[in-house]
């Protein structure tokens, strides 16, 4: 097993004229806790979009664990262990909370008899009272945890966490660090974009900076935090 | 519903179906009610596809009228008997709901709607050019008396449509309650969630089309032997695709229970409508209640009755 | 001699085309641009051609009657759309179930309305016109054609001039992109969306001014009409005009060759045919963005 898990490699995506992703090569060390900053637009999501399939890009291979995953759906994608949530929650309305931890469950793994595991993921997130709600009741905290919720049911050995404290409270946020952190204990690799600064810094071994669709710092987060490139970027000139 | 509650309620109604024509002296039951189950029929398999999945599919009347024109062929060709023409029928449906679904693979929403409404006049074009099964001049099928049990056609027909339409609830209800079912409640929630949740979309999407195009094509086979002479314009009419809407619409397209409703009310309504008033005021008043339940009651009966549950219940 | 049948074909389906565009045109605008469905449309159109008829039967030129109708539709329009805004928009739904059934819906009763005024038999105009033929060399021309034919192509002119070049069609241009921006900058989305669905009806009238001066309508003309419509606004590729003129012309040309040649039993497929095609190949059409 090589040390890479994730590799990216000149990946470009343009939406008409503008170039969401442009030329991005990365790779991520299998078990690193990744950090993901920049500001909006910067092509942060687009990235995602198209590791994990939702998008295809223009140029470019993305290459999990060996695998080149290039022109694999994203269901096959999420399948070999790419999992990852939204920024703007998408959960499946129509259902119940229960059902919808239930659907990465039987199709990530294979079809669960009972909802015995989806229960133990929902009381792990805090939402087994909401179990048997329908999604679309759930307040825009709920649904984040819903998000982290799904993505966890999926056992990844990857996962993609896209904004996933934005308006949480302080303590909830600790909560969620928590998580994340034991997940990455157990060896899973954790990508995580956020623009809560303190809990990036706090959670990062590695961070990228991007604007405009390129990766313009790499490295340890304090020295990317001083990078002259990095401050031009947030606080201007 | 308990499942086993569920089986036992499908065998007794099997079982009154299959005494009802021995004992029941009034014809109009069986003429009335196979038209009642064959709305039954519609009305669930369109809801596999586009309540479950979410693809409105306006091209109901391309697979009823596959349905009819397949047992026809079959007879016409091979003699075939009822339950053959039924299973030729939905092998034919579910081919063409695969066929449809394959072309339409990656559209959604409006588009897919707009392409099924295409599919309709595509299919019964081929079929008015086919002199073999009577082109547009219409077919005569003079269905064999059956020689066991039943005493007439009218009462072997109905008996099979309730199979039929016990069969498509069962396969629904099952479907909803399993992993397909929270599937396709993905796949219509949110296909890109769906995708990176595990769910293979356009597989799915396929085995839905597949399994309502069959189902709906089975709700035409028997027709030919119901009313002995078929052609094109009834047997594609543009009124099963509305009317496969609407039941849905009128009882809910969440649940197995909403279609079934939507179908026994609408085929009542029409029924007593059509003794009663002219067809073309029948009409009008369908087209009312549609516009009355979209606007007043877009989850159907089950969805108001869900909110009267929820008013009633102390806060 | 084949030649010479299929030159006149080629002419009177591209001349056929003129209705088919001028029909087509105002879901461009409602559908392609703001993509409502409304089936409704055709209906529309077959009630257009009803209340020419009503003002050709005192003598009037069908198509003046056509054009005095516009300013009634156009508010029959706007008030459609009104409907339409508080059932769905409103309530931030955008289930296609329901905007479908709505506009069936409404057709179903426009349809028997209809059937009740009218009755059921096919009804026509009376004009000079008709009846008589322009002949350019092999060719011949039934004016009944040629009128509707340039009808068709003014008011797809005229189309595409509004909406290039005057505000209210830039209006519309922008709010099917992004209705938020049109808010930023001072003016109503729902003002722009009713003014689009009042002139698509406008051109409903006119449409069916069209329809009944080249053949007889009934209350059922409508049906053939929604594949129709539809089949050239998704291969023109949503809300362009060019491409909607383009896709009549090339409709109505192989429709004609196909009545000519092979039957008429097989014309009506041709239409759904494309419309098929085009969903599977380019869903975007001939002239739209790739989405």
């Amino acid at each position: 097993m090589s040390d890479t898990i994730l590799a990216v490699r000149d990946l470009c995506k343009r939406f008409g004229a503008l170039a969401a992703v442009d030329g991005v090569t990365l790779e991520v060390a299998r078990g690193e806790k990744l950090g993901i900053i920049g500001p909006n637009g910067s092509g942060k999501t687009t990235l995602i979009n198209c590791v994990t399939g939702v998008v295809r890009p223009d140029r470019g291979a993305v290459i999990f664990d060996g695998t080149d995953v290039s022109g694999l759906p994203a269901y096959r994608r999420a399948r070999l262990g790419i999992a990852r949530s939204f920024q703007i929650p998408r959960p499946f309305v129509g259902i119940s909370v229960l059902e919808n931890i239930r659907v990465p469950l039987d199709y990530v793994h294979r079809p669960h008899r009972d909802a015995t595991r989806a229960r133990e993921l929902l009381s792990l997130v805090g939402l087994d009272g909401r179990a048997d709600h329908p999604a679309e009741s759930l307040t825009h905290l709920e649904l984040r945890k819903l998000e982290l919720a799904r993505a966890l049911a999926a056992e990844p050995r990857l996962l993609i966490a896209d904004e996933v404290m934005a308006g949480l409270a302080e303590n909830e946020i600790d909560e969620v660090l928590k998580t994340l952190f034991t997940l990455n204990d157990q060896g899973v690799t954790v990508v995580m974009i956020e623009h809560i600064m303190h809990a990036i810094m706090r959670f990062s071994r590695r961070l990228i900076c991007m604007e405009t669709g390129r990766i313009i710092a790499d490295g340890a987060p304090q020295d990317v935090r001083r990078n002259p490139e990095v401050r031009r970027v947030y606080f201007g000139k | 519903m308990k499942t086993r509650h569920f089986v036992a309620a499908a065998i007794a109604v099997l079982a009154l179906g299959a005494v009802a024509p021995r004992v029941v002296g009034n014809g109009y039951v069986f003429y009335a009610g196979f038209i009642a189950l064959q709305y039954v029929v519609i009305a669930t398999a369109w809801n596999i596809l586009g309540g479950y999945a979410g693809f409105v599919n306006f091209g109901s009347g391309a697979f009823v009228g596959v349905g009819v024109y397949a047992a026809v062929f079959l007879f016409n060709a091979l003699q075939a008997p009822l339950w053959a023409q039924i299973l030729g029928a939905a092998c034919v449906g579910g081919l063409l709901g695969l066929g449809m679904g394959y072309l339409t693979l990656r559209i959604q929403g409006v588009y897919f709607s707009i392409g099924t409404l295409a599919l309709t006049t595509v299919v019964s074009t081929f079929i008015v050019n086919w002199s073999f099964v009577g082109a547009a001049r219409g077919a005569t099928v003079m269905a064999p008396h059956p020689q066991i049990w039943f005493p007439n056609v009218v009462s072997y027909v109905f008996f099979a449509m309730l199979t039929m339409a016990v069969l498509s609830v069962a396969i629904a209800r099952w479907i909803e309650r399993s992993w397909i079912g929270r599937g396709l409640a993905a796949i219509r929630a949110d296909g890109n969630a769906a995708e990176c949740a595990g769910v293979p979309t356009l597989r799915l999407k396929l085995l839905a089309a597949t399994i309502s195009g069959a189902l709906l094509a089975t709700a035409g086979a028997p027709y030919p032997y119901y009313a002995s002479y078929v052609e094109p314009d009834s047997a594609f009419s543009i009124n099963y695709a509305l009317n496969a809407l609407a039941m849905p619409l009128i009882g809910g397209t969440r649940n197995w229970t909403g279609p079934v409703i939507g179908a026994l009310l609408l085929s009542g309504v029409e029924q007593a409508a059509t003794v009663t008033i002219p067809s073309e005021i029948n009409l009008l008043i369908v087209g009312l209640v549609l516009i009355g339940f979209v606007v007043l009651a877009p989850e159907g009966l089950l969805g108001l009755a869900g909110q009267a549950v929820a008013w009633g219940r102390p806060r | 001699m084949t030649l010479n049948l299929a030159l006149n074909a080629i002419i009177s389906g591209l001349l056929l085309a003129g209705v088919y565009a001028i029909a087509s045109l105002g879901l461009t605008i409602t559908f392609g641009l703001l993509q409502i469905p409304n089936v409704a449309h055709p209906t529309f159109i077959v009630l257009g051609a009803y209340c020419a008829q009503l003002l050709n039967s005192f003598g009037l030129d069908p198509i003046i009657a056509g054009l005095l109708f516009t300013p009634l539709f156009y508010l029959g329009g706007v008030l459609l759309y009104q409907i339409y805004f508080q059932t769905f928009e409103r309530r931030g739904c955008s289930d296609t179930l329901q905007s479908f059934t709505f506009f069936f819906g409404v057709a179903l009763v426009l349809q028997v309305s209809l059937i009740l005024v009218a009755g059921v038999d096919l009804t026509s105009v009376n004009a000079p016109y008709i009846g008589k033929s322009l002949r350019i060399g092999p060719a011949t021309m039934p004016y009944r054609l040629v009128i509707p034919f340039v009808i068709g192509m003014t008011v797809g002119l005229g189309m595409w001039l509004m909406l290039m070049r005057t505000r209210a069609g830039l209006a519309l241009r922008a709010v099917a992109h992004d209705a938020n921006a049109l808010r930023i900058c001072g003016l109503s989305p729902t003002r722009a969306k009713a003014n689009g669905f009042g002139l698509a009806m406008a051109t409903a009238s006119l449409a069916g001014a069209a329809l009944i001066v080249v053949s007889p309508v009934d209350p059922f003309s409508g049906t053939q009409y929604i594949g129709r419509t539809f089949a050239i606004v998704v291969l023109a590729g949503m809300g362009s005009v060019p491409g909607t003129l383009v896709a009549a012309l090339a409709i109505g040309v192989v429709e004609s060759l196909v009545i000519t040649f092979v039957g008429a039993t097989w014309a009506p497929g041709v239409a759904f045919a494309a419309l098929l095609g085009t969903l599977a190949i380019r869903p975007s059409g001939l002239f739209g963005i790739a989405r």
